[in-house]
């Protein structure tokens, strides 16, 4: 994050600085410019996004409830006193980190493959691209059900492993195993996203010029090689985009876990935001909920400057 | 062996790739047998939703663990459809999703690009300040912020026409607008357009200035124009969510006329959940979806192959 | 230097700001116009629910060709969507005249300020069934027209196979009578699971369905001579005993931690051999098997104990037209909109004289046993305005235990947070 907040403004003075030898009204009209194409998004932004962060940091440090015929009164941390004693908290935490850290390797790489696959040179890849995008304009909701049908302990899923196995598999509870049931909702979370960013790297694909990879048949790269000095330096920008994305979806997990396990069995797929909505909505819980996002933004905002850092631009 | 080669071989529809050899007999018969099971592992859940939309409740829990819950066996009929138009005003749901959505990603398309030309290609103070505030909140679930924006919405004035005479009133609920507005300024389509901008040679803007292009010529007849597959990528991320919003149109809206196709799915779980209907009404409501998708699949992807910039 | 961008995005906020203010002032301003017929707006759960709805809108219609001084209108809203918008709507300041509310949420919405005391006369609610009606504090918030009640599905071919003897109202299980007959039910070898009860369901359903197995131990939600504190009540001996055995349940195969989606389709389908849930499921198990029997639930020291409380209507405090709103209740407080809603949805009527009136319900009709359910098993959830808060964490609780974690610990834990709610709220005192 720190190479970031420090490194634009500095660039914005150099230019101003080189901007004294240019005639001063082109620099005035692009300001004037600037300052019509940024504004309506600007207020928008204020209004609609900055305003109710502001109200939301207010509230984390009150005792404000949704229903309840007395104001709010001013508590000081104790809502992080209480957060940081809790256990399904700290559970919540574990599990949104678990979940991001197999999530957005696995998915970003499926979905790389994926890509590699659909890109081919070979019949029907434009059904294929479809029929494997599916899930992704269907409902997170809807999805969320399918899949508790097919996970239940004699639904789809266990009938084709025993099937595979020739009954050597030994029925798994998914949803209902602490072991198994975070991992069931990863799997079916990448099930849901891959195609989208199966799409991203076809784009950044399309990007690479058909003339490195020319030069590297004749310069006799095999296909292992050309991948990983032609295709691979040419998709790192994708490469950023597609972490980037997945990350926020990884960290903002919700829906699934609201429909398949309510944060069971024992804890063992709650997560941050589900933990913020539940003391928000269902216990009427608005200060300490907001205090719940609250830490979620700073912990988000630590792992997005991580992440911006590692994929900087080196120049 | 052969697999491998075949998914770090990268081949796409370009003309001037058009040279290159298709990959040998053999392999693409594998490719398509591997791409034929992804299908399958794909679609198998989808196809479940569809098959069970035909099938009365009870059935569809008796086939479920068997090979029966993917094949449209047993009693089946389009009495679930017929079911759901009976029970919810499925097209007006379906209009205002469909206004609803355009309107966010139209409106989302046009004024994160602006904001984002202005951060990407324009120089003035205060722009490095924008842009980190822009990307801190990048990652913001919209769950944690509903409450505060609930009551603020409230507060907003709202101009209406009454007659010939314009009002303000206060309050946005009830409204289409409340459902759009809010989601116009979107972080993560400024940081995308932002990205794919500065991938966009400069030298194309100044041979415009020295042409006599202004700002906005640029922005609207060079930049848009070659930006279709970050035009895409952010129509796509804002038509989704539109599409399925459910918790805040939920809190914002009371009449029937104005709701979204997902919080008439709630109509069916009643006391006895009617789940052919559900599977029905999720069908339904996931058909326009996939037709937008074929219908602008080609343009996403392909669209940058033609527009002549190169990484 | 870049004075210009200033100007612009101060001229942008400073518009709006000009125009929030007008808007305040309008809105604060304007008044509604004093016209010949006053609307009252109604809102209900019953939004996708046809027969429910039918009622209601009979009932509103009757209303306003009765009288030419109020138009009552109606809104529908989804019944899982319809809180969330109540809330939203008491947050906005923008509630209806007359609302639905779930039984359990009465005292919470009346200590909130939601709703205020109906105000009809006392005689209005004579004969009513005690869980049909929103009391606190000897105010009567809201009255229901029907009741759900909770029961043990099974076929009569089953229980006399297994040899186990079929109860009835006057003479229920014991508990150990039910686990022997799970056990041999179990025996069997016919069903997946002897017993269904529901631990698929989520949400109210989990307060609904099981605290009332729970009290039937000895144990509750809370401590109701108080209403202070949860202690005791949810984590004493009694109520770890009823902790003990649904997971046993569990562990012995009985029943599965997590049952299908829909418990009545699979006890329809041959899955269990008992299911047990509520009085709704009553037409489908009707309608699948000739010898269907409805059994009380068992008493497992305290008495069979089943829920109450359902959908009632209430009178909020913002409202403008209380008089139009109360002369609606009373009008609609009448026995042949009782006997409609029962027919029509063939749940519980409120009042005995309209359970007299529907075949069903009156003596020696098929569903005369919910009648009696009701009328002498009945427990209503805890009238506390501590509700919400409770249900929520005897939801976890209760799904933690049958996922089989340490049972005291989980009940300990729901005390204190129980506990440490009530103490935040000054007692939910009004």
């Amino acid at each position: 994050m720190t190479t970031r907040t420090t490194a634009p403004p500095r660039q914005a003075a150099a230019s101003d600085g080189t901007g004294q030898h240019r005639p001063s009204r082109t620099l005035k009209g692009e300001r004037t410019a600037a300052a019509w194409m940024i504004s309506p998004a600007l207020v928008l932004f204020i209004l609609f996004l900055i305003i109710p962060i502001v109200l939301a940091f207010g509230l984390a440090f009150t005792n404000t409830r949704l229903i309840s015929p007395r104001p709010g009164e001013f508590v000081g941390l104790d809502n992080f006193a209480y957060l940081f004693t809790d256990p399904v908290f700290w559970a919540s935490v574990r599990n949104t980190f678990a979940f991001a850290l197999v999530v957005v390797p696995v998915q970003a790489g499926s979905a790389l493959l994926l890509a590699l696959l659909v890109n081919a040179k070979v019949r029907g890849t434009n059904f294929f691209r479809t029929v494997y995008f599916l899930p992704v304009v269907t409902s997170m909701v809807v999805v969320s059900l399918l899949w508790r049908f097919m996970y239940e302990k004699d639904g789809l899923i266990n009938q084709f492993l025993g099937r595979v196995t020739g009954g050597a598999y030994d029925p798994i509870d998914w949803l209902n195993d602490p072991v198994w049931a975070l991992p069931a909702i990863m799997f079916m979370s990448i099930w849901q996203g891959v195609a989208f960013h199966m799409v991203i790297w076809l784009a950044g694909l399309q990007t690479i010029p058909a003339e490195l990879y020319e030069a590297s048949e004749i310069d006799g790269a095999n296909k292992l090689q050309q991948f990983r000095y032609v295709t691979w330096p040419g998709l790192r920008q994708t490469a950023t985009l597609i972490l980037v994305t997945i990350t926020i979806a990884s960290f903002s997990l919700f829906t699934q876990i609201a429909v398949m396990t309510q944060g069971g069995p024992l804890d063992s797929t709650t997560t941050v935001v589900y933990q913020a909505v539940r003391t928000g909505y269902q216990q009427l819980q608005t200060g300490l909920a907001s205090a719940i996002s609250l830490v979620f933004f700073a912990m988000v905002l630590v792992i997005s400057g991580i992440q911006r850092y590692l994929t900087r631009e080196r120049s | 062996m052969t697999a491998t080669e075949a998914l770090v071989l990268p081949d796409v529809d370009t003309p001037d790739r058009a040279t290159r050899s298709r990959p040998p007999a053999r392999r693409r018969v594998g490719i398509t047998v591997v791409r034929g099971a992804l299908a399958v592992f794909f679609a198998l859940p989808i196809v479940f939703m569809l098959i069970s939309s035909l099938k009365p409740d009870l059935q569809i829990f008796a086939d479920l663990g068997s090979w029966r819950a993917l094949a449209p066996v047993g009693d089946v009929s389009l009495d679930n459809y017929t079911g759901v138009f009976d029970r919810v005003p499925f097209w007006q749901f379906l209009l205002n999703s469909v206004v609803i959505s355009c309107a966010t990603v139209v409106l989302g398309v046009l004024i994160n690009s602006m904001a984002a030309f202005a951060l990407s290609r324009l120089r003035w103070r205060g722009r490095g300040f924008v842009l980190t505030v822009i990307l801190a909140t990048l990652i913001v679930p919209f769950e944690t912020l509903a409450l505060p924006l609930l009551w603020w919405v409230n507060k907003l004035p709202a101009l209406e026409a009454d007659g010939f005479s314009l009002a303000f009133t206060q309050g946005w609920l009830n409204t289409y607008h409340v459902q759009i507005v809010p989601f116009i300024a979107n972080a993560f389509s400024v940081y995308l357009f932002y990205q794919f901008f500065s991938s966009i040679p400069r030298e194309l803007d100044e041979a415009a200035r020295v042409d006599g292009a202004g700002w906005f010529t640029i922005y609207s007849r060079i930049v848009m124009p070659l930006s279709g597959p970050a035009i895409a990528t952010v129509s796509i991320l804002t038509f989704l969510p539109a599409w399925n919003s459910y918790l805040w149109p939920l809190m914002v809206i009371q009449s029937e006329e104005l709701r979204p196709v997902m919080v008439g799915l709630q109509y069916f779980f009643q006391l006895n959940v009617s789940w052919g209907q559900v599977m029905a009404y999720s069908s339904l409501i996931t058909v326009p979806v996939v037709a937008l998708f074929i219908a602008f699949q080609r343009s996403f992807i392909n669209s940058i192959a033609s527009s002549g910039v190169k990484g | 230097m870049s004075r210009k961008i200033g100007r612009i995005v101060a001229a942008s906020l400073a518009t709006l700001a000009v125009a929030a203010t007008a808007g305040c002032v309008a809105g604060g301003g304007s008044g509604d116009g004093a016209g010949s017929s006053s609307t009252i707006e109604l809102w209900t759960h019953a939004g996708g629910n046809e027969a429910e709805l039918g009622v209601i809108t009979t009932i509103v219609e009757d209303f306003n060709a009765s009288q030419d001084e109020y138009t009552v209108e109606v809104t529908d809203f989804p019944q899982d969507a319809y809180n969330d918008a109540v809330v939203a709507a008491a947050t906005a300041g923008d509630l209806p005249c007359i609302v639905d509310i779930d039984g359990p949420n009465v005292a919470n919405w009346a200590w909130a300020g939601y709703i205020q005391p109906l105000g009809l006369p006392e005689e209005t609610y004579d004969g009513q069934l005690p869980g049909t009606l929103g009391v606190i504090d000897d105010e009567v918030y809201a009255y229901g027209f029907f009741d759900v009640a909770l029961a043990m599905f099974s076929r009569e071919s089953t229980l006399n196979d297994a040899g186990v003897r079929i109860p009835t109202v006057d003479d229920p299980w014991t508990g150990d009578e039910f686990d022997e007959a799970l056990a041999k039910i179990d025996g069997l070898g016919r069903y997946d699971q002897a017993v269904d009860f529901g631990t698929g369901g989520g949400g109210e359903w989990i307060p609904y369905a099981y605290s009332p197995l729970l009290q039937s131990f000895g144990g509750d939600l809370i401590d109701r001579s108080t209403f202070e504190t949860a202690d005791g009540a949810l984590n004493g001996p009694e109520a770890l005993e009823w902790a003990q055995w649904f997971r046993g349940l569990v562990d012995s195969g009985y029943m599965a931690q997590t049952s299908g989606e829909d418990a009545t389709a699979d006890f329809v389908n041959g899955t269990s051999g008992i299911l047990y849930t509520g009085n709704w499921a009553d037409a489908t198990v009707r309608d699948a098997f000739d010898d269907a029997v409805v059994l009380p639930p068992p008493n497992f020291g305290d008495g069979p104990k089943i829920g109450a409380g359902s959908w009632q209507w209430g009178l909020t405090t913002g409202c403008d037209e209380v008089d139009g709103a109360r002369a609606y209740l009373e009008f609609a407080h009448d026995t042949k909109y009782f006997v409609e809603y029962g027919e029509a949805t063939g749940l519980i009527p409120a009042t005995l004289d309209a359970a007299e009136e529907i075949p069903a319900f009156a003596e020696g009709g098929d569903s005369r046993i919910y009648l009696e359910l009701a009328n002498q098993f009945a427990v209503v959830r805890p009238e506390t305005a501590a509700y919400p808060f409770i249900s929520s964490v005897f939801q976890k609780a209760t799904q933690d235990i049958l996922s089989g974690g340490d049972p005291q610990a989980i009940l300990d834990k729901a005390v204190s947070d129980i506990d440490r709610d009530i103490e935040q709220n000054g007692g939910y005192t009004f």
